[in-house]
């Protein structure tokens, strides 16, 4: 079978020429129109951004959500805060991402019109940070339980409030150790950030989709988004680790004494 | 002498066979269509059909399937089953999509694809189309309250279609073409890319008129929206058949040739697109367009490229 990536450097609008196969984002060639090969990169960008702030979003709430499901049942306001956390991770793991993007992005403006303003990408970021933030929620729950009880009763022993032992003490160490998992769950959200398509964000899979309509090349149009895909979740997995190499505590956490790619 | 001339009638005898052997082959390799061959020794017939393409090709519940152009290719499979001296013809009905209908016509799979597919130059290079009996116009639909009425009046608004459909290129084209500018918003499928036109999301939904039309009858209230402006393109929507086989696609133009010959066509369309159709008695709404009256007048097997010149 013949492949032909020459369909990249045609123009979007009626498969022409272009000058230079990136025409219009780089402005390598002035005044031209668009080739897909600049629709592909500007899709791509679409997807990293998305990723990205559904990223910052899940590990913020992830952190903060799974460390309040591991407060002691001592005082009033801990119970509540206990009871919160666990209504967030089992709301927001229970029900299917594209399920949540469509509420997020029909439902829910429905009954808070100032919502309907917020464009769609904000919305998937949203949905897709709140989604792996109960996953991630229930890694650090895992991560803090993994801690010996000893260290919480020295720090409480050494006069710190519950803040300062999670600041200090517990969270230092459990973040290190859900390291791995945690890589894992960022890969999984690049990918999940494919549902984006189907509330009208101009990403990846919705390039492949009308790409492979307009062009007919529907092998090379997947397997070039393939590769992106590929290569973003292969990025995540080495920036993770070189984060893993640089924070180990010598003598702290033994988990993986080399940290490797392949978690 | 006499010898001579006892040869020379069996020396024209076997010329004769021999000439009338090489006369005969070409008609008889073009006989042997893999289709039609298929229908006569399995006695089924697999018709690749669309879920939700009302009117023209859509399931009624309960993996049944019916529609414009599914009703005229059963009339055209009944034709090929008298024409090949069958009792009975059993269709298997397959559902296709968007994506898989070409390559499912090229391996064989779908025997004849009945739903809404575009016949255009690109396509034609894998399978064939039989001759045209639905000519789609693109159009415009709008909230009935909204001041859109032509494609320029579409600047600065947002304007929403399905992925994966040709309407998507189709308003890029426009925007340059007009020199205006509006945000492109994408639904997933008809029913979504109509969710948000509904919801405000998209002030106006780019499509073509039947899909249009059929949204707007499905819809909670058809009154509140209307289909404005003038055709954005016009496109042949024809039955697709396997391109290696040209014996089995004459056999499919020869009996849409005598289903239009028989004056059933007007009859098809006012069941189709103007009365309720099942499962919930809608009534699609869409008149009889000149360009489609045009096309069953003078039949023809066209690309869509080919209507752009006219």
């Amino acid at each position: 079978m013949a492949l032909d990536f020459g369909i990249f450097c045609k123009n979007t609008l009626d498969g022409g020429v272009v000058d230079h196969c990136f025409s219009s984002i780089f402005g390598l060639a002035s005044n031209s129109d668009p080739s897909y090969l600049d629709w592909l990169v500007t899709a791509w960008g679409w997807t990293l951004l998305v990723s990205g702030l559904g990223l910052v979003i899940a590990i913020v709430l992830g952190i903060l959500m799974g460390a309040l499901r591991t407060l002691p049942d001592t005082k009033v306001t801990y119970r509540w805060l206990l009871w919160l956390s666990t209504c967030w991770v089992e709301l927001f793991r229970n029900i299917p991402i594209i399920v949540q993007v469509f509420l997020w992005y029909y439902v829910i403006p429905a009954f808070i019109p100032p919502l309907k303003s917020v464009p769609s990408f904000w919305l998937v970021s949203i949905a897709l940070g709140f989604f792996t933030s109960a996953r991630i929620a229930e890694q650090v729950r895992a991560g803090i339980g993994s801690i010996s009880s000893g260290q919480r009763a020295a720090a409480t022993a050494l006069g710190l409030t519950t803040l300062q032992t999670y600041r200090y003490v517990i969270l230092p160490i459990a973040l290190r150790i859900v390291i791995p998992p945690l890589t894992s769950e960022s890969m999984n959200l690049i990918k999940n950030s494919s549902v984006a398509f189907a509330v009208s964000v101009p990403e990846l899979t919705l390039f492949a989709m009308q790409a492979q309509e307009e062009t007919s090349h529907g092998i090379e149009v997947y397997l070039a988004v393939t590769v992106l895909y590929a290569l973003s979740a292969f990025f995540v997995n080495l920036m993770m680790t070189l984060i893993e190499k640089r924070s180990r505590i010598p003598g702290v956490v033994s988990m993986s004494p080399n940290a490797k790619l392949a978690h | 002498m006499g010898k001579n001339r006892a040869l020379m009638p069996s020396v024209s005898l076997k010329s004769i066979l021999f000439g009338s052997l090489i006369l005969l082959s070409p008609i008889a390799s073009q006989a042997a269509s893999p289709t039609l061959d298929k229908i006569k020794s399995s006695g089924a017939v697999t018709m690749g059909v669309r879920e939700s393409s009302i009117p023209m090709s859509y399931t009624t519940g309960d993996s049944r399937f019916d529609g414009y152009h599914v009703e005229i290719c059963r009339m055209i499979l009944g034709d090929i089953k008298d024409k090949l001296g069958m009792s009975t013809l059993r269709i298997n009905y397959q559902p296709v999509t968007s994506q898989n209908r070409v390559p499912l016509v090229q391996n064989g799979t779908v025997d004849i694809e009945c739903g809404t597919t575009t016949n255009n130059t690109a396509r034609g290079k894998d399978v064939s189309f039989a001759y045209t009996l639905y000519v789609e116009e693109v159009r415009i639909a709008v909230k009935a309250n909204s001041n859109i009425k032509t494609i320029e009046d579409l600047n600065g608004k947002r304007v929403a279609s399905t992925t994966g459909t040709t309407s998507v290129q189709l308003i890029r084209k426009n925007q340059k073409a007009k020199d205006i500018k509006f945000e492109e918003v994408y639904g997933k499928d008809h029913a979504d890319s109509f969710l948000l036109l509904e919801t405000g999301r998209a002030d106006a939904f780019v499509m073509d008129g039947s899909i249009l039309a059929g949204n707007i009858a499905n819809a909670k209230n058809p009154k509140d929206y209307k289909i404005v402006g003038e055709p954005l393109s016009v496109e042949p929507i024809a039955i697709m058949v396997r391109k290696e086989d040209p014996e089995f696609k004459a056999a499919v133009d020869d009996a849409i040739t005598k289903i239009v010959k028989n004056g059933n066509m007007p009859k098809l369309w006012n069941k189709w697109f103007l009365s309720p159709i099942p499962p919930k008695n809608i009534i699609v709404g869409l008149e009889l367009s000149p360009a489609t009256k045009n096309a069953w007048a003078h039949l023809n097997d066209k690309p869509a490229e080919d209507y752009i010149a006219k």
